[in-house]
């Protein structure tokens, strides 16, 4: 149990039970969708992005209780933020969550999104906390295609 | 092959005559299975995803090392000792095969990497052959993915229809609706024996009966139906029916298609190069014989020696006996997970066998998938590469867990209580 309490954090479960900007967002003019093929988790990001900066963002979509948290905690942590802090702030996100972060300050500036390390220690789930980044970055790219986590 | 080979075979083969046994002996039977001993997370392995692979016995672990240990050799060509050797084996794996399944010939017996090629295989030879502009291929509500595509692509090649047979919220196709969509524009039906997501068993024998009654063949997909339950083609009347060895004990990568002689005969070859021909030269090629004909390239020996061990390791327990305690695992499972506050069966069909899919009030099956891992159980949680089955019951996805001859009550009990885990969790 001690194990699974570093996976399931109270922050992650009440976020996957009450997700934030948990909606569709009218002035979005960025978009995209993301598939986690292997156990049907998909998501929509909505992004109105202002010049370099994310005005708003939100999220709706179903899956599982990681996937579900972790977007909904991306959209809080990112709103305001430039293209640029968002990406390394993802990168800093996906290196906590694979175990490639080597030191405390890897983590700096990554805030409440930190309660996703325990993840590193389930290898396959990882993807259901990425997915939603992964679908910001194609978003924020301006891909047409759905992502997938494949 | 020589009667005096055919006598040594069947010497070297003591699967065959071990007694029905009166009581099904779980924990006996687990000591054949070396994988099953060991811990996971430092609790025992309750593996309960046996429908998407099942554990191998010794004998099928020892068939294939004792194969490229002594038997090592390229088949159908060699004049020497080795390559003779050899060759009996696999056919000999062939012939284990052909009593399995009561087919009448050993070449109605094609082996292929798995059902997924067998259905394949017929798509490509006898769809592509029959299917045209218009015409229409009738499956069910509830198949996998590898009995979807095939068609899909032959019907958008063609301009063809791909027609589907709808499910009842039990899961329970609805027979009516099949034999309406059996229409004068129907080339083939393709249907699953046993539904991988579900459980749920077709009644295919009528089923067939009704295709039949059309003159429309028809393809069973077996891949779900083998370990479980007796499958005799000739009492089925099926035209084809495919399944894969690695979900019957034996190893990944062999399969089997049974397909009619006369159906076989007609049918152009699938993949073409060695061993399929009898005589080529630049202008013309002449086919070989079946089963050889759909056999091009060296095949997977040791997997079908292996197979052929699986087979008789299965008949050797009863098939029977086998069913019947597969049947009480499932009942009991199903009255057990169901009672559990907040748990939902999906599939509730009358005739089921081997698989029990569930979801949880606000748990996403994949989390439940994870905590049960903590737990040493291993089950799946997905879609089952049957998509159109989550969408036909409106959710993402379930959990499932299935039943093989060497799980107990006890691992079931394991279940029941991880689900409750579960709900702590998530409390």
């Amino acid at each position: 149990m001690a194990d699974l309490r570093e996976l399931y954090q109270d922050v992650i479960l009440e976020h996957s039970k009450a997700p934030r900007n948990y909606r569709e967002l009218a002035s979005a003019n960025h978009k995209a969708e993301g598939f986690n093929p292997l156990c049907g988790d998909h998501f929509t990001i909505y992004l109105s992005l202002d010049g370099d900066s994310i005005r708003d963002i939100a999220f709706q979509g179903s899956g599982c209780a990681i996937s579900k948290a972790s977007a909904s905690m991306m959209t809080q942590s990112l709103k305001g933020k430039t293209r640029a802090e968002a990406a390394k702030i993802f990168g800093q996100f996906h290196d906590m969550v694979t175990g490639h972060a080597s030191s405390e300050s890897d983590q700096a500036g990554l805030g409440k999104l930190t309660v996703f390390s325990g993840v590193s220690e389930f290898p396959a789930r990882v993807k259901c906390a990425t997915l939603a980044w992964h679908t910001l970055q194609a978003a924020i790219e301006g891909k047409q295609e759905a992502i997938s986590t494949e | 092959m020589s009667t005096a080979t055919k006598k040594k075979l069947a010497q070297a083969r003591p699967a065959q005559a071990r007694p029905v046994r009166l009581h099904f002996d779980v924990e006996k039977i687990r000591e054949d299975f070396p994988i099953l001993r060991q811990k996971i997370r430092g609790k025992p392995l309750v593996y309960l995803d046996n429908a998407a692979t099942s554990q191998k016995p010794q004998v099928v672990i020892n068939a294939i090392t004792r194969f490229y240990e002594r038997d090592n050799a390229n088949i159908h060509r060699g004049v020497h000792f080795l390559s003779e050797h050899a060759t009996e084996e696999h056919e000999a794996a062939r012939a284990d095969v052909q009593q399995f399944l009561n087919a009448t010939h050993s070449k109605e017996i094609l082996f292929v990497r798995g059902a997924t090629e067998a259905v394949n295989l017929v798509a490509q030879t006898f769809g592509r052959a029959h299917v045209g502009s218009g015409d229409e291929v009738l499956i069910t509500g509830m198949e996998h993915h590898s009995n979807i595509v095939p068609w899909q692509l032959l019907c958008e090649e063609k301009g063809a229809r791909l027609r589907v047979a709808p499910i009842s919220d039990q899961g329970e196709l609805l027979l009516d609706e099949f034999s309406a969509l059996l229409g004068p524009r129907t080339r083939i039906a393709a249907i699953t024996h046993v539904s991988n997501a579900l459980g749920t068993v077709n009644p295919v024998r009528r089923m067939i009966e009704l295709a039949h009654e059309r003159n429309v063949p028809v393809l069973v997909d077996g891949a779900q139906a083998v370990p479980h339950i007796k499958v005799d083609v000739q009492a089925l009347d099926c035209d084809f029916y495919a399944f894969s060895g690695h979900k019957v004990y034996g190893p990944t990568g062999i399969g089997v298609l049974y397909g009619k002689c006369a159906l076989l005969e007609a049918m152009p070859p699938y993949q073409s190069g060695g061993d399929m021909i009898s005589s080529v030269t630049f202008e013309k090629t002449i086919f070989n014989k079946l089963p050889y004909k759909f056999e091009a390239g060296t095949p997977n020996i040791s997997g079908a020696i292996g197979l052929g061990a699986a087979i008789r390791y299965l008949n050797g327990l009863g098939i029977d006996n086998v069913a019947a305690h597969e049947h009480e695992l499932l009942y009991h499972a199903a009255a057990a997970v169901s009672a559990v506050p907040g748990v939902r069966l999906v599939g509730t069909a009358k005739d089921k066998a081997g698989v029990l899919s569930f979801v949880m009030e606000d748990v996403h099956p994949h989390d439940v998938g994870t905590i049960l891992d903590q737990e040493g159980i291993a089950i799946r949680t997905g879609h089952h590469c049957s998509q159109p089955v989550m969408q036909r019951f409106n959710i993402p996805a379930t959990a499932r867990a299935s039943f093989a001859l060497y799980n107990t009550r006890e691992e079931v009990d394991a279940l029941v209580s991880g689900i409750r885990k579960v709900r702590e969790v998530f409390a």
